[in-house]
This record gives C-alpha cells, sequence and structure tokens, in this order.
C-alpha cells in the first residue's frame, strides 16, 4: 500500500516537474529569440560551451577512431576485406558515435557546467538581481546559452566523426598498411551525403537541444544551496545522458529503420 | 581586452567545425564526385551481381562517373546499367567495353570501362556493346570443384 | 517624544494596505499595513523569517500579494502586464544581501551592467558614469577587480553603486548589516545615510540588527504574527511601552515571543513512554 502510494507520489511529482520543464522550454526559447540579436553574448557562450570542449572532444575522437581502426582491422582481415576498412570507420563514426559521444562528453562537460553556473547564479542573487534592474535572465541569461548549445553541438560532433576517421586511417594505413586510395574511396562509395552525414547533424541538433534544456532546466529549478546545485548537476548528466541514448535509438530507428 | 581574445577562439572553433563538417560531406561521403554536369551513358549485361546505384565508374582506378539506374529491359530480360559519367569525360571512344569487378575479394562492386580505339566519341544516351557481366563467386566455386570432379566421374564411366 | 513632523506621510513612495499573502501553505502575512514615507530611511525591523525580505520581493514585483492593495509611487505593483513592471523597476534599485554581483564580470562592468542593458548611452559616457557611481562608494581604484577578488563588505558596496547607476527613486536594502566586521559595518551605515540626503532617494532598510537599524532610521517599523506590532520614529519605539517592541528593541531572551517552542506539557512530554 504505502509502495503503490509512493509511486503515485513519484509519477505526480515527474509530471509536475515535466510541466515546469516545458513551460521553462517555452521562456527560454522565446528568451533566445531575444537574445539572437544581441550575438555577442552567444559568442561568450560559445567560448564556455564549445571551445572549453573542444580539446576533450578531439582528444576522445582520435582514441576512437584509433581503436575502430584496429578492431576493424583485425576482424575484417578475416575475410580479407580490410578494403572495406575505412567504411566501416566512417560510417560507425558518422552515424552514430560522432553524435552519440560527442553528445556524451558534451553532456559531462558543458551541459554539468551550465547547470552549476546558473544554480550558483540562482543561488546568489544574481539571476534576481537582474530581475530587479530590469533585465530579464530568460533574454540575457538562459537564451543565449540556449543558442550556443544548439550551435556548438553539431559542430563538436563533426569535428569528433573528421578527427576520428583521421585516427582511423592513422591505424589502419600507418600501422596495417592500408592503401590510402583504398580506404578513402570505400569511404566515399559507401557514405551518403544525405542518409549518413545529413541525419548525424539532425542527430547532433537534436541531441544539443535536450542537453542544453535538461542542463539550463536543472540549474534553473535547483534549490539554491550548495547541495541543491550539486545533486542537480548530478542529475544533468544522467538525464542527459540517458536522453541522449534513448533518443538515440528513437532517431536511428526513425531514419534508418523506415519505422 | 579579453573578449578580443574570446572572439578570436570562437572564429577558430566555428571554422574548424565547419572544416569538419566540409570534410565530412566531401572526403567521407559520396558527395565530392557528383558535383557538375554529367551525361547517360547505358550497357546492358547478363548478370550485374551485387552491384548497386551510386556505385562507381571507372577507368584505371579512377573514378569518372557512377551507376545512376538500375533497371531490366522488357524485351531483352537483360539489366541495364544507366551510369552518369563525368561531362569532363566526353572523349570516351564509342567502342569502350564496361565490366562488372570487385574491389578485392569480398569488396564492393563497381564498373569498370576499357577505352577502344574507335574516332567516334561516345554521347548521352549511348549504349555500349561490348559487356562484361559479374563474375559470380558461387558459380566461380562450383566450376571449380565440377572440373575437380569430372575425371573422376569419367573412371567410373 | 519626537512625532514625526506634519506632512511627512504626505505623497508616500509606497503603500501597503492589508496585505495578505503566503507561501504555499505557509502564510506571511495576515493584514500588513506598512506606509513608506518619500525621501526618508525607513527601516524595517523583524525577527528572523518573520518576512520581512518578503516585502522587498513584494514592492520589486518579484512575488505577486494574495490581496490587499500595494502602491508604488501611486501606481499599483505589480501592475498589469511585464513591460510594465519593468518600467517600474527602472525606478528602484536593489541591494541584495548576498550582493549579487555577476560573478563573470569585473567591478567595472557590473556597475555599467544596468546602463548598458538599459540605456543607449555611448561608452564614454557609460564610463563617466560609472566611475561616479564607484566614486560614491570609494572604490574607483577597484574598478578592474573581479567581484571575487573583494572582501563581502567591498562587494556590497559595489553591489550599491550598481543599485544606484540607473538614479532610482528608491533603493531597497536587504539586510545590508549582516555578516561584515565593525569598520565595513560604519562603511555601509554612513553610504545609506548620505545617498540617501544626497541624491534624494527613499530608502528602505530590512534588517534585524536593532542598534544600526535604530541609527540610521528616520521611520522604523516592526514586524511579527505577519502584521507590523509596532511603528514610530527610533525615538518613540525605544520607549514603547508595548511588550513586544520592549522586548525586541532591547533584545530580551524572554517575553511575548516565547523561548520555547511550543510543545505538549513538559511534564506529560517526559513521562510518556517512548515509541
Amino acid at each position: 500500500m504505502k509502495l503503490i502510494a509512493s509511486l503515485g507520489a513519484w509519477a505526480v511529482a515527474f509530471v509536475a516537474r515535466l510541466g515546469q520543464s516545458f513551460l521553462f522550454l517555452l521562456r527560454a526559447l522565446l528568451g533566445a529569440a531575444r537574445a539572437l540579436p544581441r550575438f555577442s553574448l552567444v559568442v561568450e557562450q560559445l567560448y564556455a560551451i564549445g571551445v572549453l570542449t573542444l580539446l576533450i572532444i578531439v582528444v576522445s575522437g582520435l582514441f576512437v577512431g584509433m581503436v575502430l581502426g584496429l578492431q576493424g582491422y583485425y576482424q575484417l582481415v578475416n575475410f580479407s576485406a580490410e578494403s572495406s576498412l575505412g567504411l566501416v570507420v566512417a560510417l560507425f563514426l558518422v552515424r552514430e558515435l560522432g553524435p552519440v559521444l560527442a553528445a556524451l562528453l558534451f553532456a559531462g562537460r558543458a551541459g554539468s557546467a551550465l547547470t552549476a553556473e546558473i544554480g550558483l547564479m540562482k543561488a546568489t542573487d544574481q539571476l534576481s538581481a537582474m530581475e530587479m534592474m530590469a533585465v530579464d535572465p530568460m533574454a540575457r541569461v538562459i537564451g543565449p546559452r540556449f543558442i550556443a548549445g544548439l550551435i556548438a553541438m553539431p559542430l563538436l560532433a563533426a569535428l569528433l566523426s573528421a578527427v576520428g576517421v583521421l585516427g582511423g586511417y592513422l591505424i589502419g594505413h600507418g600501422q596495417f598498411g592500408v592503401d590510402s586510395g583504398v580506404y578513402w574511396s570505400s569511404m566515399q562509395n559507401g557514405v551518403d551525403l544525405v542518409d549518413d552525414v545529413l541525419n548525424g547533424v539532425i542527430k547532433s541538433l537534436v541531441f544539443g537541444f535536450v542537453i542544453t534544456w535538461v542542463a539550463l532546466f536543472e540549474g534553473y529549478a535547483a534549490p539554491p544551496t550548495s547541495e541543491g546545485v550539486s545533486r542537480a548537476t548530478t542529475r544533468t548528466v544522467v538525464a542527459s545522458s540517458l536522453a541522449v541514448l534513448g533518443g538515440d535509438y528513437i532517431l536511428t530507428a526513425l531514419m534508418f529503420g523506415g519505422l | 581586452m579579453q573578449n578580443k581574445s574570446i572572439e578570436i577562439w570562437v572564429g577558430i572553433f566555428i571554422i574548424l567545425g565547419l572544416a569538419a563538417l566540409t570534410m565530412l560531406a566531401v572526403q567521407v561521403s559520396n558527395a565530392g564526385g557528383a558535383t557538375g554536369d554529367t551525361f547517360r551513358i547505358n550497357a546492358h549485361f547478363d548478370n550485374i551481381g551485387g552491384l548497386t546505384e551510386k556505385a562507381p565508374v571507372m577507368i584505371g582506378g579512377v573514378r569518372v562517373g557512377r551507376v545512376g539506374e538500375i533497371a531490366i529491359d522488357k524485351d531483352s530480360y537483360r539489366a541495364v546499367v544507366g551510369m552518369d559519367i563525368d561531362a569532363r569525360y566526353d572523349n570516351l571512344p564509342a567502342d569502350t567495353s564496361a565490366s562488372i569487378l570487385t574491389a578485392g575479394l569480398l569488396g564492393a562492386q563497381f564498373v569498370g570501362l576499357q577505352p577502344g580505339a574507335d574516332d567516334f566519341y561516345l554521347e548521352a544516351g549511348d549504349r555500349l556493346e561490348i559487356t562484361q557481366s559479374a563474375v559470380q563467386l558461387e558459380s566461380l566455386i562450383s566450376q571449380f570443384m565440377f572440373s575437380q570432379r569430372q575425371p573422376e566421374d569419367s573412371e567410373e564411366q | 517624544m519626537h512625532s514625526p513632523a506634519p506632512g511627512f506621510f504626505d505623497n508616500p513612495m509606497v503603500e501597503a494596505t492589508d496585505i495578505h499573502f503566503s507561501f504555499g501553505q505557509r502564510p506571511i502575512y495576515s493584514g500588513l499595513n506598512m506606509v513608506i514615507p518619500r525621501g526618508k530611511i525607513t527601516v524595517i525591523l523583524g525577527p528572523s523569517g518573520c518576512g520581512k525580505s518578503t516585502f522587498l520581493s513584494l514592492v520589486g514585483g518579484r512575488l505577486r500579494p494574495g490581496s490587499g492593495g500595494l502602491l508604488f509611487d501611486g501606481a499599483p505593483i505589480p501592475p498589469p502586464g511585464s513591460n510594465r513592471l519593468f518600467e517600474m523597476r527602472r525606478k528602484m534599485g536593489m541591494l541584495f544581501q548576498s550582493s549579487a554581483l555577476l560573478t563573470d564580470l569585473s567591478v567595472f562592468d557590473n556597475v555599467a551592467f544596468p546602463l548598458r542593458e538599459q540605456t543607449d548611452l555611448p561608452e564614454e559616457l557609460i564610463r563617466i558614469v560609472v566611475l561616479l557611481k564607484l566614486e560614491m562608494v570609494g572604490l574607483r581604484g577597484a574598478r578592474d577587480l573581479m567581484p571575487a577578488e573583494l572582501s563581502g563588505g567591498m562587494q556590497r558596496r559595489v553591489a550599491l553603486a550598481r543599485a544606484i547607476a540607473l538614479d532610482p527613486d528608491m533603493v531597497m536594502y536587504d539586510e545590508p548589516f549582516v555578516g561584515l566586521d565593525p569598520i565595513s559595518m560604519g562603511v555601509i551605515v554612513k553610504l545609506i545615510r548620505e545617498l540617501n540626503d544626497a541624491l534624494g532617494l527613499t530608502s528602505i532598510v530590512v534588517t534585524h540588527d536593532v542598534s544600526e537599524g535604530r541609527d540610521i532610521a528616520d521611520y522604523l517599523y516592526l514586524l511579527g504574527d505577519g502584521k507590523t506590532i509596532g511603528h514610530g520614529s527610533p525615538e518613540e519605539m525605544t520607549d514603547s511601552d508595548l511588550p513586544q517592541v520592549k522586548q525586541f528593541m532591547g533584545g530580551l531572551p524572554d517575553g511575548p515571543v516565547g523561548f520555547h517552542y511550543p510543545a505538549a506539557d513538559y511534564w506529560a512530554d517526559l513521562s510518556q513512554p517512548s515509541p
């Protein structure tokens, strides 16, 4: 009985929070629309969100590409089909690993930082102070970060894929001597601009939207205490990572499965 | 002011990101060669094996176009492969032959063209007369096994 | 007894009549009446958690009263439409207890923030205004520092310079004396008085610090139980015979505000077997 009651309470709280987050999204989008003319604010946030995530993305991309090169080669060489190495590496990266891995790293690096920053701004009354200075925090603080998240994510995902393809080349060509022409041409023959590359970009856009939304909402709704902010930061990483992985399944099914 | 360096970094970030996107589009995917004008030539094959649309058309390992359409000729029931050749290769001899080849043992299949010696050049809508169908691994293997077994059979007779 | 001069309450800055307000189930105000005289320093005293700061949120339009009338400069707060609210807020400055400086901006940029957001002034003019305001709080030399490099007292002075950047008609101070050393406290007291008189401001100071509040006030309100339980000039309040006022002004541990949290009978509680 107690279990059912607590389940009900949890469900009510969940739905209430979901409603809050949609309301927040609406206000954030309106704020973003008003922030767009002041692009210098967005540039500032692109630095915090994009540039500071650049290094981890590039390094991860390189290693993932190299691992794909190794694993792909070991498997393909069994069928003496190592000429398809480039195709395997590129498809994995462009379709899945690029957007998903970049999104997970983005959630861990930029998403958590966003939540902590907004949560602290709220806890130290900075958002209230802005309101009292007749400045709407939605337009001044939330909006630019939202736009920056939407811009940064596809670029980061593309970077991860591109660096990964180079990493695969490094292993495939450098270590195993796969012909460089074969590596690139097998890729070009099998990877489609619309079906693969464009769908990957769409995926990363969706992920960027979701992560930025979750991160900003968690920060904005966090209790104004240090414990509240730290919990919200954890929740951002967990919730947005789950959303990315779940969303990836749905998007993949929609795009490639003809669902 | 530190704003300046932030702007520079963001600029670098955007350029890098766009460069990566361009690389994915041009170097990784098949968008690279498809730019510009093409002209369509056809070739009839008995069997095209695993050839697919968008497969490359090569001369001596260089891509000159891609497969645009695969259909069946309603009268002869042979496969018709329409190839979109880059417009700049407009001096292919009319007696050029086409064969369906495989990259590696199990790799993707593509159309290879062997230029002839004719004085006339191929034009849009032309049909290649000399073609060689895809080599099918299964029939190769069965042929091989058949030829191995035949002497034994004759002995038994 | 020094009662306020006649005309003291004419044309008041803020007028609250019969305000009812609650946070969810918890009632904060049940019939609050308060009049803030124009051009004076009004100090609102009260024990922690009695809803002193909530009053500032109501005046700032960040919260909406459940019922009752709240007028700022003769117009209802919050006004219909958020644009009008933002217009009204331009006439108010607020100093938060936490200073609420924007942590990623320098001292100069913090003070310039409302000017850059709200006006189209050229950057040279903004520079002059900012330096003027910083000079008033004595921190012109600290303009290139970041908020984290300042002491709590200096942060509060920067926040004060920011609050008066747009030349408001009224400044609200939320617990301006909390957590300051005696020197910084003296500086803030002096600043509140000087700015009020020099710029012709109306000031509302919310505090539980009786002695500082009494020193600085032109008029005092004492809040408790969701109402004003006493008001008057500092002298009137100090000499008040009302037991609650007496207890608070004198800082007595027991009185109408009990020492004990409401509980069952002591002996009955002790003799009960543990659950």
